[in-house]
């Protein structure tokens, strides 16, 4: 019962979304709303299991002293004080002047942007230790790479306006076909995950072997 | 071991270093080495609100955070400004967590440059738990799914909400997006369903992802990165943080490519010394 339960859930649920598409009827539209808003609370839910077993697992390696454990107080205290001062603020958290704001301005966005920032070091460091240039696919790969990073910026069109030119065209044929195919693949495999879930084939989702 | 040979062997830091600089010196000591010249996709970005008529009601989600601010802020303040210039009544939501406090700032500024308020004008729903159902259930109502604005304020005392019920009454979507939920998932719920016209700015990296849906028309415009930002700067008539950027990007790139070249020549250098061994 304990996986046949969730299966049937799952089943019944999956055809009525399914065919609550095709079907205009309010009673049908009602129950259809109603399913979406319960899926919304429990995705919602899915953030406070995320939290509890973020302070779970770091408390405990706190605790034993383990590997980098110093790193795990301060991520610790940033997530409670950060939540205290939020709850503590109640509707007024998204106030300009807000302590919750001036948490978010003063660490969070400067430390997320340098996180995204230092890509530019790795991506200059990697081009040089890592693009090699060994057969002929990895020199159509270089040629189109030089292309687009000089093509994508105004230096591109200063040194000649074939460049750019020649981005656009890369981008619109070559890579919109090769991305055409993938999205056709990866839909066409949504659809058949999503079949062999309504069905009861595929059981991955809840634990079981598929 | 000849130059070209030992270039192996350096410490990375110096490339660390090169970036740093091509990148920090263009921002401080502003000088312009080409201009920018809008593309296709931008104009399309740009002429799509254009051809709205004034006074219509736009939804605004800005589905990103501040890790990629540096692209997508600009183009969400000049998206803001085009909006506010043309007297259009903003809805504004984020699907990220992070995303509403970079939302009010956008707003804030074009609202106080256009003598905008709040309420009346433009209003942010906030963020909403949920990705795709959030946009399939806004579909059926979006005073249901957003009972209350980023303030706490119920949307049935907000002016600017009056008679908005479902997408029936959205004229275009601007989504600033970047990633997931974002672009992709707001063509998928929405555009393919309800038909609403929509244009999408998103980071450099996700921007090939959404040539598919611009080719077949389900966008009527795309930015793509800083430099889609800056083009749209450009339209807008407003050069901001994008333009000022590209210069740095430029030499960035530039700097990539070279580097692309030299690693190669080293390993070339050094695997020949190692064959004449």
């Amino acid at each position: 019962m304990k996986r046949e339960i969730p299966i049937l859930i799952t089943l019944v649920s999956g055809l009525f979304m399914l065919l609550a598409w095709f079907v205009p009827h309010p009673t049908v539209r009602s129950a259809y709303e109603g399913l979406q808003n319960w899926a919304i609370v429990v995705v919602g839910f899915t953030y406070v299991l995320g939290v509890a077993n973020l302070l779970r697992i770091n408390v405990r390696q706190v605790s034993r002293k383990e590997r980098d454990w110093p790193y795990k107080i301060v991520l610790l205290a940033g997530i409670l004080v950060t939540m205290a001062v939020g709850f503590s603020e109640g509707n007024h958290y998204t106030d300009v002047d807000s302590r919750f704001q001036w948490i978010y301005r003063t660490f969070y966005s400067p430390m997320t942007a340098t996180m995204f920032s230092l890509l530019a070091f790795f991506i200059a460091s990697a081009a040089f230790r890592a693009f090699r240039i060994r057969s002929v696919e990895a020199l159509l790969l270089a040629i189109a790479a030089f292309i687009l990073m000089l093509g994508r910026v105004p230096l591109g069109a200063a040194i000649h306006p074939a460049i750019p030119a020649a981005a656009d065209w890369l981008m619109e044929i070559p890579q919109n076909a090769a991305k055409r195919g993938i999205l056709i693949g990866a839909a066409l495999g949504v659809m058949a995950t999503g079949i062999r879930v309504i069905l009861g084939l595929e059981k991955t989702y809840g634990g079981g072997e598929s | 071991m000849s130059f070209l040979a030992g270039l192996r062997y350096m410490d990375r830091r110096w490339i660390f270093l090169g970036v740093g600089l091509l990148v920090l010196l263009p921002l401080l000591f502003s000088f312009h080495i080409a201009p920018v010249q809008p593309s296709n996709r931008a104009r399309g970005f740009y002429d799509a609100i254009e051809k709205v008529p004034e006074g219509s009601v736009v939804l605004l989600p800005g589905d990103y955070d501040p890790g990629t601010a540096a692209e997508n802020y600009p183009m969400h303040l000049a998206a803001a400004r085009q909006l506010m210039r043309r007297n259009m009544k903003i809805i504004a939501l984020a699907l990220y967590p992070a995303g509403p406090p970079l939302t009010d700032q956008v707003l804030r500024i074009a609202g106080a440059e256009y003598h905008k308020t709040e309420g009346v004008d433009y209003v942010n729903l906030g963020y909403k738990v949920g990705n795709e159902l959030v946009m399939s259930q806004m579909g059926q109502s979006i005073p249901k799914t957003f009972p209350v604005d980023n303030r706490g304020i119920p949307v049935n005392k907000i002016p600017v909400m009056k008679g908005i019920q479902n997408f029936q009454q959205i004229r275009l979507i601007v989504n600033v997006s970047a990633g997931y939920p974002g672009t992709k998932e707001w063509v998928q719920q929405v555009v393919s369903r309800y038909h609403v016209p929509m244009v999408a700015g998103v980071t450099a990296v996700s921007a090939p992802e959404y040539y598919p849906y611009l080719q077949a028309g389900q966008l009527h415009g795309l930015l793509g990165g800083m430099a889609g930002a800056a083009e749209y700067e450009i339209l807008v008539g407003a050069p901001g943080l994008a333009t000022r950027g590209m210069d740095a990007q430029s030499l960035a790139h530039l700097f990539i490519a070279f580097m692309i070249i030299l690693g190669n020549l080293a390993f070339l250098a050094g695997s020949k010394k190692g064959n004449g061994r």
